[in-house]
Parts: C-alpha cells; structure tokens; sequence
C-alpha cells in the first residue's frame, strides 16, 4: 500500500513572462517528500531549484507563474487554495530557511519579536507566551545566552548566528516540511559544518521532512536520504543517496561528481574532469536531451529528438534517470580519465617570495568619551599578525582560512594595494611590503599581478573585454598598435576564448568566462608571480573544475609562482604544493600538501578537513565540529588566537602563551602548544578513515 | 611616415569620433524604452525647438508694445493675430513665450553644466583620494548646503547685481555641494570594484581612475539628477524673475511675465495663465525625463 | 556622521563572557553601566561635533557676510542713513559709529555686537531689527505649523498607498498627480490659485497682509500653495521608499512566515519605509524658509521669508545680517534634528 506522501509535485511547470515573453524555468518536475523523509536537490545556478522553492510556497519574486501541473501537500491541491488557507499553510505546513540570513531578517525589529509574532499570529496566544516559546526555541538550535539574542537586532548577531536564528523563525511554527534553499552557502565552512549538524539534529528529534536546496553535493550526501538532480529545469536523476553516488547514471550526476576535487584523495589518483561548455537555462533548451550539447556521449538519432522520459535504471525502481544511453555510459569514462594528466609535483628550493613576520594594522574608530578622554589608544585591527612564509619558484602556494582570518589583506599587502605595517616581504633583494602600487615600477607590477574573487566586479562593464586586457598589455608590456592586438590575441587564446569574445562586454558573458577574461588580463604582462584571491568560488561548480584546470596549465606552461587564497580544500589539495593555514590573521600550520593533509595536524586544521562535506556518503571521517564564534577581531588575542574555540585545548598555556612553533619531520610547522608527537598519537593517521577502496 | 600611413591615421581619427558619436546615440535610442522619458523628451524638446526657431516662429517682436490687454485670438493691425492675447503694456504674450523659452534654456542648461564640472571632479577626488581632502571637501560642502538655496541667491545677487552670468554663478556656487555628495557617494561605491584594484596594479594615475574606470559606471544616477537639476534650475530662473531680481527687463523672462501682471490677472487671466503652463510643462518634462532614466538604469 | 560603534560591540561581548561565568551577575548590572555610559559617550560626542559644526557654519556665514556687506564702510553708511543723505553726513555717522576702524578690528566689533543681541535698527521699519525679525518669525511659524500639520499625514499616507501595490491603479492616479504637483512652481501655482479662488470663485481674499487682525481666510491660500508644492516630492519619495521596501527579503520573509497583510504592512513594511521620508519631512524646514519667500511675497504676508526680501531689496543692511543669520541657524539646526531623528530610527546606528 502506498504511502500517504506529505508533499507531491506532479508535472508541475513554472515560467516567467516578462516585456520579453514567456521564459520557462522549470519542466515537467515529478516530486514527492514522505513524511519525516530527507529529499535533496541539487542543481547549479539557473536551473530553476529557488523557482521550484518558490512555487511550493507559492510566492514568486516577480512574474512567475506555475503553468502546468499540481502541487499537493497533506492532500490538499495548494493552486485551489484561499489566501487564508493558504497562510496557515505557511505557518505550520512548511516552514522556509533562506540562503542569505541577513537580509531575511527584519533590521529594525528584535528577534525576540520577530520569532514570537509567528506563535502569536499562528496560535493567537499572548506575547508574554510567545517570547517564552521564542527563548526556547533559541534554546533549540544551540544559540548562548537566548535573553542576549532575543533583545537583539539581526546586524548585531554574527552570520552563523542568524542562520540559526532563521532556521528557528522556520521551526517555531512546528511546520511538517522543512524547506532549505541553500542555507549555509554564504557561511564559513566550519560554522556550515555546525548548521548542518544542528539540521540533522532537529530533524530527528521533531521528526520532520526536509527539502535541502543546495548545489553543495557533499552536504546533500551528509542531510538527505534522496536526492534529485536538475539541470535546465528539469529533473534528470533522482534516488537514494547511496545508489546515486555511488552509480551516478547521468553523464551530467557523473560529471558534476568527477569535477569536484576532494580533499582526502591524492590527486594523482583521481584527477579533475571538468564539464566542457557551461549550464543553460531552461528557456534555452533545445530539443531533446537538454545536456547534450555539452555531453561527450551525445548521439544526435538517439539523444538529440524528442522528449525524454525519466526510466528507472535498478529493479526497485527507486532510482531513476532521464537518459537514452544511461546503459552504455560508463566504461567510457574510466578510459577518459587515464589520459588526463595530473599536477606535475616538482621538487624545487628556490624561494621566490619570502615573507617575514608581516603585520598589518587597521585603524579602527570607537574609543567611547572616557577613552578619548583618558587618551586610550585608537583601537586597532591586526588583520596580520607576524606571518612568515616562503613561495617557490615555479609552485602553488595556497593560504587557507576562513572569513576574517586576514588572508585577503595579506594579498593585498603582496600585490601593493595595501603597505605593510611592519615585517618584510622580500622580493628580489628588496621589501616590497612597504612599496605601495603607485609607486611601484612597471618591471615590479608587471612580475605581481592579481586576479580578484567577485567575477561580477573584475571587469569595467563600461567597456568591450578586449579593450581592457589590451590596456593591460599597453600599460604592463608596451608596444606597436598591432603587437598589442597581437597579444591580445594570444591571451584569449591561453585561456581558451575565441577571438569573437574581445568585442563583447562584461555582461554578455557568463562567470566563467568572465574570469578567463580577468586572467588573461593577469597574465599580460608575463608575471612572474600572480596572486589568485578565491579565483573560482564565486563561480558555478561545473566551470570551476575548467578555471582550476586552466590555472594549473598556464602556470605549468609558463613556469609562473601562484599564490592560490582559497577556502576550499580539496581545491587546495588537487592543485597546491604547498599550503599555509592561517586563522584569526597568523599561520597556524604550513607545509607542503601531502604533509598537511595527513597528521600530524593543527587542531584548527583537523578541524577544517573533517567540516568538509564529501560527496561520498560511504566515506567516514572524525566529527569535530567547532562551538562558539569567531572572536572580535578587536580583542588582541595574547595566547593562541584558536584557544576559544579549540576542541584539544590543553589549559590556560593556550590562552596566556604564544604557541611556539614546532617543526615536524619536513618543513611541516605547526603552532600549537600540544608537541607534535602528543598530536600524532591523538589523531592516528588523517580525520578521514579508510575506504574500501584504499583512496586515501 | 608615408601617405598611406597619414591616412590611415587620419581616417582613425575619424572613426575614433564617428564611434564616440554612435555611443552618445546608442544612449540616446535607449530612452524608447521608457513611455515615461519618451513624455519628458518630448515635452523638453518641443521647448527647445520653440527656442531654437525663436526669430523664425514669434509672429511679434518680444518687446514691442502695440495694443494692449488684447484678449486671446484677437486681430492685429498688421494681419497677424494675437493668439495668447497681450500683456498690459501691449507685448504679445505668445511671442513672450517663445522668446522667454530661450532664455530659460541657454541659461539653465549653462548653469547646471557648470555646477556638474565644478561638483563631479570634486567628488570624484573626496571620493577616490579619502583623507584630509576628502574631509575637507566635505566640510565645505555641508557649509554650503546649510544655507537655504534662495537666500543664498537674493544675497549673491542683491550684492552683485542681476545678470545672466550671476545667476549662473549663483546656481554654480549653490548647487556644485549637491552634486559632489552625490559623486562622491558613488565613488566610495565603486572604488573596491576588481576592476578598480586591477587598474592600480596596473600603474595607472589617479585621474585615469577617476575618469575612465569610475566615472562612466557612475553615469545612472549622475544623468538623473541632472535631469532634476534642470528642473529646479528652471523653476529657480522662474522664480528669481518672479521676485524682480531675475534678469533685468524688458528680456521676456517667464517669471518676470507673471510678476508684473499679477494684479491684472482678474479681468485678464490669459496674461499668466500661460506662462505659469509653460513653465511647468518644461519642469514636468524634466521630472518625467528624469523619471524614465531612472527607471532604464534600474532596468540593466 | 559616525556613531561609535565598536565600543559598544566590545562591551557587549565582555558582558556576554561574565555572565556566562558569574551566577550572581553584579557583573551584569556594571555592564548595563558601561554599556549605558559607552552609548551615552557616544551620543555626546556626536551632538557636541554637531553643535560644533553649526557655530562653525555660522561662523562662515558671518564672516562672508562681513564681506559682503561691511567691508565697504560707505556702503553702511549709505544703508544706515539712505542714499540721500550727503558725504559730511555718512562721514559723521562713519566717526560716530566706529566705521575708521580696520577692517579686522571691526569685525570683532561686529561680530561681538552681534552675538550678544545687539542688531542694531532697521531702516525701513524704524523699529529695533530684533523685534521686527522675530514677529516675523512668529508668523512665519505659523504658516509653517498649518503646513506641516496638512502635509505630513496626506503626503506620508498618499506615499504609502502608491507603493503599497507598485504598478496598480491607484498607484498611478498618485504618481501622475504627484510629479504634476511637483512641477508646477510655487510662484505659478500661487496666481493660478489665487486667480481660481479670489477672482472666479470670490470666496478667499486677495491678499494675506493681516492688517485687521488674525483671520483664517487669510492663512488659507498660501497654505494650499505650499503643501501642494510639497506633497508632490515627499509623497514620491514615500512612494519610492515604501516600493523599495515591499520587494525586500524579509518582507518576503513575513509574507511566507504566514503573517496576516495587515501585520506585515504595519509592522514590517512601515517601519522602515518610513525612516527616509520622515527624515526628509525634517529637512523640509530648510526648504520652508526658501519656499515661503515667494508666497510671503505674493501674499503680503508679514512672515520671515518676505523680510529677507524686503531687506535684501532695500538694501536694509542690519535686518539682512539678521535675518541671514537666523536663516543659517535655523537651517543647521533643522539638519541636526533630522541626522538625530535619523539615527534614532536605524537600529543599525543606533544599536551597534
């Protein structure tokens, strides 16, 4: 007998009409959530996952409209719903987590009001109950000291702090259906690892059913137990998560899996696939398979006519795929990968760059009239603190952490957009930590360039791309009119953009492309050293794997030293040689890959390996999940700067003394107070046990 | 340096203009796609043909004072009809009209572009350069805009006189301030921008900054307000007329016009009536205009 | 304008660590101290660098108006005693009143003068510049109060309503309607008034001069002309801000919270919808006391704004220093207000 299923969605399909048309974003989606069950969706931007949120609350920013199709939850059809039906579904049947906390919050009302209005409005009780009911709730999803939050307002509390703010306004309700679109895409990833965990935690204990929106596969294998996949408005995979990851029967599953690197995988072992071409929406699909044109098994008799239906691909007809040659895919892919070619490790000593105990302050206004008075000191920021680290000729460095952590500054100190307050940065025989840009030489911008995180900002919208890096190639190498176009070309070229993209401007370009454009403008003068500030995070999953590949390459060509800041570990893993680990603005631990991905570890290290969601569902790793948060930066940590947060601190040595420090065998060091060899025995070999399969 | 070579430079010249102008067009055709600015483009331009073809349309000399208090329609002893009617010293309202619309748009237009070249590189230097100029500028600035605008102006120009090139000194002094806050807001915006960082890595000066990289991205909200600023520059001429302190007569000057036949507007409304109208429709259409830009820049 | 913020943040964060470890809490209450005292700090410094900006600004003022007009010491001898008056009697007066002096001395002469109250006599009106300046005011404060009492709530609701529902019927009525208003310039919109009223209809008096006492007939027109002028930019601006608001995300948020229409509006909407109008209404006293000048004068209406005019055309030095002064004072302190009004409103300023 079939279940009653708590939300069903059959065939349902949305479009937008704008001065332009109609605009289809989702197609034909067949859902259903039972009660108390985990369903993930995963998709990358545009294919249509927040409108599909958005037809289920039935609230769409703008003109949608669902055109087609029915959606039904506790067995009632919500399109023949009143408003005030419609209402009580909000309050009680399904319950919203947005992905930006922030500006979900009201700014000019306290929390406490915020939460306590829902129990008021749903259960028309009294506001001295409801704000009972609020601090409980508070309770609930591990929030410190819930008077304090309560009596706040949203732009005092920190990030992490407001998404589980949101997430309790959502459970406040007690709805049935918990819906999650993206909820810890714009947090920390150890902060991201304790909202996960408080999510799962919830749902076991209120037993609720949760659609987790994300394009994060290895958080949908961590929450769910299915998922869907959809690519153009459509759903083109759908399972449990076990049969899912571990057979993913979609060329797009297999390629959205392969493209991701992972950091408790030796790279030489599992190399990056990358998906050729980028994600279209649904209005521009064709007919046929919508991810054919970018499908390397693409057989136009076969794939390219037609609607595709979705078949099941195992006897329990539990797992289901929208493919023509789902049967003969396969052996294909494993022939592919032995071609690719990993990262070339060489052994080198030449330091090129060579940091010494840098710092770098931020003056910061606020001594409060007594202070003035007095004459306190002006507060400041130590955005760095007594950073010391090499780079090598020809090498990837990458400086790993999180928000705050200083890694940003340190760029910007390197490249000369910021001077250093004391400490040096040695480049060929001179300090070039106190040589602002202006006053840099051409010869020294040209060795040091930059490419910048935010792709929508990189480049002058005002003005067509190829007009721009040819700036660059005038004002960094100089030269004839044609020796510019020239090389311009050239450029385009390295970074595989044809010749017809110099024309076009910022916004008719897509992420990727865009940040080809950037660098190939950081790239025109021949640097010699580029720095990479989150090069690709900003960008799609399926085009990272293509920008980090195009990285590597050029710098392996050109013989170029890479400065790679990055939060991303496995990125860090599959292109580094070697890794800084900074927190709260010094180096905690550094080292080359291999020595830092294996223990001996930093706490805050071990800490940041075991947040990473994998998307493997069979592979196990140590729990650490940090508590509290990021202290203000304003507070001049005298011990260790991870002593408030640190799961292995041994005492108040951690909070009085500077850690020393220590060197393990190699040039692996770790500051900490805990001797190396204490750390070795408390770890054993990594955070992440050994698979079946012996991968690590 | 061969023939072949001077033409190619010189024909490059050419094109370096003929694309300048296509992209000051391009802009321009932009405009259809607001119903909103179409109005207000239209209204403006009807107002700026009228100035243009002044000598050409008014069918009397703007001064000449032949019959007076005739009403609307009546018929002139040389052929031609008083369409608006005259005045009370005999001067044909319409021709008044026709002439006074060119005196409104030579000066307002003037006055606002000198506010903006005063006001945008200012801001552009508080904005971009920070520090003690930045405060500096600011200082002034908020100095400025504490005075009450008219008073500044009957002050200037009580003590210096009335003339065209006060009143645009005037509007100059009173609303470059405006304009620098409102620069100088969009700089501070825009210089954390990659783009901006990748020119500075790049050696490039401050004004190459200032002018190519954030000045064109400012452009939206910089267009509107001058759009607004013709407006109230417009009504500010208006009113400067209408106090007696505006330019000196007999220049047929809008607010002038309606001044002066204030007591005669009970038997003879069509004296100020009409004024009054195209005063407003050229401020309407300047507010609509500056409306539908608006509503363009928010659009991409 | 910067209100210090981390001070506040710091102490939060430390109160936060002692009562976690402090059962007892007298912690708790010697942080409420600190904290009250940093956010009390805070708020005097910030009124204390207004008040300083303002004596600043009038400082300015006075010295340019110095210049302007008291540098030239025949000139003042010229306003003082008219401009029939002969050489021997401007030299006279000059001796008498101090004008041989240089011109930095006397402008400490002048500016001391000034500051304790002593503004000298006006010459048009034969009366002491003081109480002919502040009987002015009084009117003009009166005309100023009917205004606001008219414009504030049928601006601030016709805003709300228009951008309540962007894009509906009566949305556009309210647009349209405002940038009409908004266009036609107060020196129009008094004689089509006043041609409509007094002349078609006959139902209002021609001019507002007051001479038989206070009527209300009077006030009436050049009431009407004023908010007309000014409901039309502040029930745009309202609707702009009110507009902005609806498609924020955590009006979204209490729409999908299932939050009744009613609530969401009131309480989420307006409060910070609200915020740029009110503080833009604020200012408006500034713009009073430039907008009135044309209506005072249209009208005959004894109030603040045609006394500059009146000084300024009859070139009635002392009433027009008066006056100029006044308006500077007037004007920061109405800036002052409204930058207070406004951080008052922004929790994000206010709680940092």
């Amino acid at each position: 007998m079939r279940e009653e299923k708590l939300m069903e969605l059959d065939g349902v399909s949305v479009s937008y009409f704008g001065r332009a048309g109609e605009a289809a974003a989702v197609t034909h989606v067949s859902l259903d959530i039972a009660q108390g069950e985990a369903l993930g969706l995963v998709g990358e931007s545009g294919c249509g996952k927040t409108t599909l949120a958005a037809a289920i609350m039935g609230h769409f920013s703008g003109t949608g409209r669902i055109t087609r199709g029915r959606i039904v939850f506790q067995g009632r059809d919500m399109a023949g719903l009143g408003s005030a039906e419609l209402r009580k579904i909000r309050s009680g049947g399904i319950g919203m987590v947005y992905q930006d906390a922030m500006s979900a919050l009201n700014p000019s009302l306290t929390i406490g009001e915020q939460l306590a209005e829902v129990v008021v409005f749903q259960r028309n009780t009294s506001w001295k109950l409801a704000r009972r009911e609020a601090l409980s709730i508070l309770q609930d999803v591990q929030l410190p000291d819930p008077a304090r939050i309560a009596a706040a307002y949203p732009h005092q509390l920190s990030g992490g702090q407001q998404q589980r703010v949101v997430i309790a306004m959502a459970l406040i309700a007690r709805p049935a259906l918990l819906l999650l679109d993206e909820p810890t895409t714009a947090l920390d990833v150890t902060i991201e690892a304790g909202i996960v965990e408080l999510i799962a935690s919830l749902r076991a204990r209120h037993r609720m059913a949760l659609l987790y929106i994300s394009h994060n596969l290895g958080l949908i294998a961590q929450v769910c137990d299915r998922v869907a996949v959809m690519y153009a408005g459509e759903i083109i995979e759908q399972g449990p998560i076990d049969a899912v990851f571990a057979q993913p029967r979609h060329p797009y599953t297999r390629g959205l899996i392969g493209c991701i690197p992972l950091p408790h995988v030796d790279p030489a072992k599992r190399p990056l696939m990358p998906i050729q071409g980028q994600a279209i929406q649904a209005q521009d699909r064709p007919a046929g398979c919508a991810f054919g044109q970018r499908c390397a098994h693409f057989d136009h008799s076969l794939c390219g006519i037609g609607f595709i239906a979705l078949e099941p691909a195992d006897k329990a007809e539990l797992h289901v795929v929208r493919c023509c040659r789902w049967r003969t895919v396969g052996d294909d892919e494993n022939a592919a990968a032995g071609t690719e070619r990993g990262k070339i490790r060489r052994v080198v000593d030449d330091a090129i760059l060579s940091v010494r105990k840098l710092d770098k302050n931020y003056a910061v206004d606020g001594r409060g009239l007594w202070g003035m008075l007095l004459g306190k000191p002006v507060p400041v920021i130590r955005a760095n603190q007594e950073l010391s680290f090499d780079a090598f000729k020809g090498q990837t460095l990458a400086i790993v952490g999180e928000s705050g952590c200083g890694k940003t500054t340190l760029a910007k100190v390197l490249t000369g957009l910021e001077v250093a307050t004391a400490g040096e940065v040695r480049y060929e025989n001179a300090n070039i930590g106190r040589i602002p840009a202006q006053a840099r030489t051409p010869e020294l911008l040209r060795s040091l360039q930059m490419v910048f995180q935010n792709p929508d900002e990189t480049l002058n919208p005002s003005f067509s791309v190829g007009t721009q890096i040819a700036r660059a190639v005038g004002k960094l190498g100089g030269g004839t009119r044609e020796r510019i176009a020239l090389r311009t070309r050239e450029l385009l070229e390295m970074t595989h953009l044809t010749p017809a993209i110099a024309a076009r401007r910022a916004h008719q370009l897509s992420g990727g492309q865009r940040q080809r454009v950037a660098i190939a403008r950081a790239f025109a003068g021949d640097p010699r050293i580029v720095v990479a500030d989150e090069p690709v995070s900003a960008l799609d999953v399926s085009v990272r794997a293509a920008i980090t590949r195009l990285l590597m390459d050029i710098q392996q060509r050109h013989g170029t030293t890479l400065v790679l800041i990055s939060h991303d570990l496995g990125l860090v893993r599959y292109i580094a040689d070697r890794v800084v680990v900074m927190y709260l603005g010094r180096v905690m631990e550094q080292g080359t890959v291999e020595e830092l991905f294996l223990a001996p570890y930093h706490p805050y290290t071990e800490a940041l390996l075991s947040a990473v969601p994998l998307p493997d569902p069979r592979q196990r790793k140590r729990r650490i999940v940090l508590t509290g948060e990021l202290p203000n930066p304003l507070h001049f940590a005298v011990g260790c700067p991870f002593h408030s947060r640190c799961p292995r601190k041994v005492g108040l040595v951690c909070e009085n003394d500077q850690p020393p420090r220590q060197q393990a065998p190699g040039g692996h060091e770790i500051s900490c107070h805990i001797p190396v060899a204490d750390l070795l025995r408390a770890q054993g070999s990594s955070v992440w046990s050994q698979t079946p399969t012996g991968q690590n | 340096m061969t023939s072949g070579s001077v033409i190619k430079g010189k024909l490059g010249q050419v094109n370096a203009k003929a694309s300048a102008l296509r992209i000051v067009l391009v802009q321009v055709a932009r405009l259809r796609e607001s119903r909103v600015a179409m109005i207000g483009a239209g209204l403006v331009l009807f107002w700026i043909i009228v100035a243009l073809l002044a000598p050409l349309i008014a069918p009397f000399p703007p001064n000449a004072t032949i019959q007076p208090l005739a009403k609307p329609g009546t018929l002139a002893s040389n052929g031609h009809i008083f369409w608006l009617g005259t005045d009370h010293l005999g001067r044909d309202v319409l021709s008044r009209i026709i002439w006074g619309a060119r005196t409104v748009l030579v000066y307002a237009p003037i006055a606002t572009g000198s506010a903006f070249a005063l006001g945008i590189p200012m801001g552009l230097f508080a904005g971009y350069k920070s520090g003690w100029i930045d405060e500096i500028l600011s200082r002034t600035s908020d100095l400025v805009l504490a005075f009450p605008t008219l008073v500044l102006y009957i002050v200037l120009i009580v003590k210096f006189g009335a003339s065209g090139l006060n009143i645009v000194l005037a509007v100059t002094i009173a609303s470059s301030p405006a304009i620098m806050r409102i620069t100088r807001g969009l700089v501070i915006d825009l210089r954390t921008r990659g783009y901006i960082y990748a020119a500075q890595l790049r050696g490039e000066s401050a004004w190459y900054v200032m002018l190519v990289e954030i000045l064109p991205n400012a452009r939206g909200p910089l267009i509107v307000d001058a759009c607004l600023r013709l407006g109230y520059v417009t009504m500010t001429i208006g009113t400067l007329g209408f106090l007696g302190l505006g330019l000196p007569p007999p220049d047929a000057d809008w607010g002038g016009m309606i001044n002066e036949a204030r007591q005669f507007a009970i038997v003879f409304p069509h004296i100020v009536v009409f004024p009054c109208l195209a005063v407003s429709s050229l401020v309407l259409g300047f507010n609509l205009l500056a409306d539908g830009v608006r509503e363009i820049s928010l659009r991409e | 304008m910067r209100f210090n913020g981390h001070g506040t943040q710091i102490v939060f964060s430390q109160c936060t660590r002692a009562s976690r470890t402090d059962d007892r809490n007298p912690t708790a209450t010697l942080c409420w101290l600190r904290r009250a005292e940093v956010a009390l700090g805070a708020m005097i410094r910030f009124i204390g660098r207004r008040v300083a900006f303002m004596l600043a600004t009038m400082l300015v003022a006075s010295v340019l108006l110095f210049v302007l007009f008291e540098l030239s010491s025949a000139d003042v001898a010229v306003s003082a005693l008219g401009p029939y008056s002969t050489a021997e009697q401007r030299l006279l007066w000059q001796t008498q009143n101090g004008y041989d002096l240089p011109a930095l001395a006397r402008y400490f002469e002048w500016l001391a003068r000034f500051v304790t109250g002593d503004w000298r006599v006006s010459r048009s009106f034969n009366a002491p510049v003081a109480s002919v300046v502040l009987s002015h005011l009084v009117n003009t404060g009166i005309l100023a109060f009917w205004v606001f009492v008219f414009l504030v709530p049928l601006s601030l609701l016709l805003g709300v309503l228009a951008g309540m529902r962007e894009g509906s019927a009566l949305d556009r009525v309210i647009s349209t309607a405002s940038i009409l208003l908004a266009s036609v310039p107060p020196f129009a919109s008094t004689v089509l008034v006043s041609a409509i009223f007094v002349f078609g209809l006959g139902w209002l008096p021609g001019t507002s001069s007051m001479i038989d006492g206070f009527s209300w007939r009077e006030l009436v027109m050049p009431v009407i002309v004023l908010v007309a002028y000014d409901l039309g930019y502040v029930a745009r601006i309202t609707r702009a801000s009110m507009a902005e608001v609806m498609t924020t995300p955590y009006v979204r948020t209490a729409i999908l919270k299932g939050l009744p229409r009613s609530r969401v509006i009131w309480r989420h909407a307006l409060r910070n919808a609200l915020i740029t109008p009110v503080t833009v209404l604020l200012l408006h006293v500034n713009w009073l006391i430039t907008g009135v000048i044309v209506v005072e004068f249209f009208f005959a209406y004894k109030g603040f704004g045609s006394l500059i005019l009146q000084a300024a055309m009859s070139q009635d030095l002392f009433l027009l220093e008066a006056c100029t002064i006044v308006t500077v004072a007037i004007a920061v302190a109405s800036q002052t207000i409204a930058d207070l009004a406004y951080m008052y409103l922004n929790p994000k300023i206010r709680f940092r």
